[in-house]
């Protein structure tokens, strides 16, 4: 066993862990910080991103030993109990979710891209967020909820874009039987 | 999946970290950013008894001027390496090509020498290393080497540091004269390893090439120069026609594998056409 302090979402933990404990587990089955998802086994999908110290990383490609020292910032901790972070707003006003389990890993991501660009294009969007896979929603209203976002946190409130149409209308075979 | 147990030293200096490998045992991991190293314990496809974290390291970080070149601490993440002012002074072919290495998280943690002595074959930075000529500081016990880039990568996941070793630094040497770079990445999805990829580095004088020096990504078990269209632009007029006649020969003395991702034909086919745009690229043309 080895003893880290970390400040996880502005609470000071001292804890002994065994070295293999990867930060995902730690943060999740120690701390019950369970909004951060594990979805894959390659380091891939992104879906367990937290920032340590301000940086977005993969929390499963990271053992709990190293982020001794180290500040992180989960979904959880993203913004005070009760309210939202703009970036939380925004996916939700803009639909930028379907099952919702890409999310937290996105909205971290997504946090971090602004930092650094506050005010993105689609394609530096779509290359900010790379490293995050979503299975549902085809990634369209997720851009449109990071760029939302960027609008309201630089202040303007002019950066509103409409969701994605949508074709609602029935299949034809359905409107058949109507 | 978790990976099997094991002892952890966490040293702060290179002389207690190579203690600390010598003292570890048979099975020794030296970990950097862990973005390799990491995922492949989870796989258990490596179970060391001993893993030495370099992250306290603090010699082993950062950029700095040392005359005739510049000299990257082997602990130094993508991230930093890309915004770095004298990488992007002297070799902006690094930070062209650390850009296109994985995703910002894994840029935010992953290391210059950590993805130099893993030694992928598909991965970005040993070509350009190759085609920088840049120089391997290794440290051991007995006391530090300087190997040539030529020298370093010996096969499929191997370099010249041997058990025991650490790489410290890397010195990229300036380039005197009009120098001009590109590196031209292969892949099809977001965040993914080159199918192949070129680096280009080309110095011109009075419209001509004086000198190329080309390293080619994923071509064989090491990153490979393509000596052949190096000599066939060296002295030639800087013309597109020339430089599409001389990347013709890029494949020449390559040995491409196949796999999921593209069979060995379809990789040398590749290397020309992302040669020819390279060096096109880097002659400023
Ligand atoms: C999803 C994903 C996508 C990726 N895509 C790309 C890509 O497109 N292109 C690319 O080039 N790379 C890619 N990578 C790999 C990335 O560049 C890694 O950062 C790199 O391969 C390893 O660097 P590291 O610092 O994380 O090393 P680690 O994982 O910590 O170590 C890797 C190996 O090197 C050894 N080692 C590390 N440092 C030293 C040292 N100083 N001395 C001696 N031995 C040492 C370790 O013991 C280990 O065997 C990807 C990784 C992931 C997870
Ligand atoms: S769980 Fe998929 S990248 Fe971490
Ligand atoms: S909303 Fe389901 S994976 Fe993205």
């Amino acid at each position: 066993m080895t003893q880290i302090n970390v400040r996880v979402d502005g609470v000071t933990y001292s804890d002994d862990v065994e070295p293999r404990t990867l930060l995902v587990h730690y943060l999740r089955e120690q701390l019950g910080k369970v909004g951060t998802v594990i979805g894959c086994d390659t380091s891939n999908c992104g879906a367990c991103t937290v920032h340590l110290d301000g940086a977005a990383v993969k929390s499963c490609t990271v053992l709990a030993v190293q982020a001794d020292g180290v500040e992180v910032t989960t979904i959880e901790g993203l913004a005070p109990q009760g309210s939202l972070h703009p970036v939380q707003k925004a996916f939700h006003e803009m639909h930028g979710l379907q099952c919702g389990y890409c999310t937290p890993g996105m909205i971290m991501a997504s946090v971090d891209l602004l930092k650094e660009n506050p005010d993105p294009s689609e394609t530096e969007v779509r290359e900010g967020i790379e490293g995050n896979l979503c299975r549902c929603t085809g990634y369209q209203n997720i851009v449109r909820a990071v760029q939302q976002a960027a609008g309201e946190m630089r202040g303007s409130g002019n950066g509103h874009v409409s969701p994605a149409e949508v074709d609602t209308a029935a299949a034809p075979h359905v409107a058949a039987q109507q | 999946m978790i990976p099997a147990a094991f002892e952890y030293a966490r040293p702060t200096t290179v002389d207690e970290a190579l203690q600390a490998i010598a003292d570890g045992g048979d099975d020794v991991k030296v970990l950097a950013g862990g973005q390799s190293l990491i995922p492949v314990m989870r796989l258990r496809l490596a179970a060391p008894e001993t893993v030495v974290d370099l992250a306290r390291v603090a010699e082993l970080r950062g950029v700095r001027d040392d005359g005739d070149a510049i000299v990257i601490g082997a602990m130094t993440t993508h991230h930093d390496v890309m915004i770095d002012p004298l990488v992007q002074q002297y070799a902006p072919l690094i930070a062209e090509a650390t850009e296109t290495v994985a995703d910002r998280q894994v840029r935010a943690r992953g290391t210059f020498g950590g993805a130099l002595v893993h030694a992928d074959p598909a991965g970005d930075l040993p070509a350009v290393a190759l085609a920088l000529d840049a120089e391997f500081v290794i440290a051991g016990l007995q006391g530090r080497r300087t190997v040539p880039a030529a020298e370093f990568f010996v096969d499929y996941l191997t370099t010249a540091v041997e058990e025991g070793e650490l790489l410290v630094e890397i010195r990229i040497p300036k380039l005197a004269g009009e120098w001009g770079m590109r590196y031209e990445k292969f892949n099809r999805v977001a965040q993914a390893w080159s199918i192949v990829a070129v680096a280009a580095v080309v110095r011109r004088e009075n419209g001509r090439i004086a000198e190329a020096r080309i390293g080619l990504t994923n071509m064989g078990s090491t990153p490979l120069r393509a000596t052949a269209v190096e000599a066939a632009l060296a002295g030639a007029p800087a013309s597109p026609e020339t430089i599409a006649a001389a990347a013709r020969s890029a494949a020449e003395g390559t040995s491409p594998s196949s796999d999921l991702n593209a069979q060995a034909d379809y990789r040398e086919h590749l290397a020309q056409v992302l040669t020819r745009r390279a060096v096109t690229a880097a002659a400023g043309l």
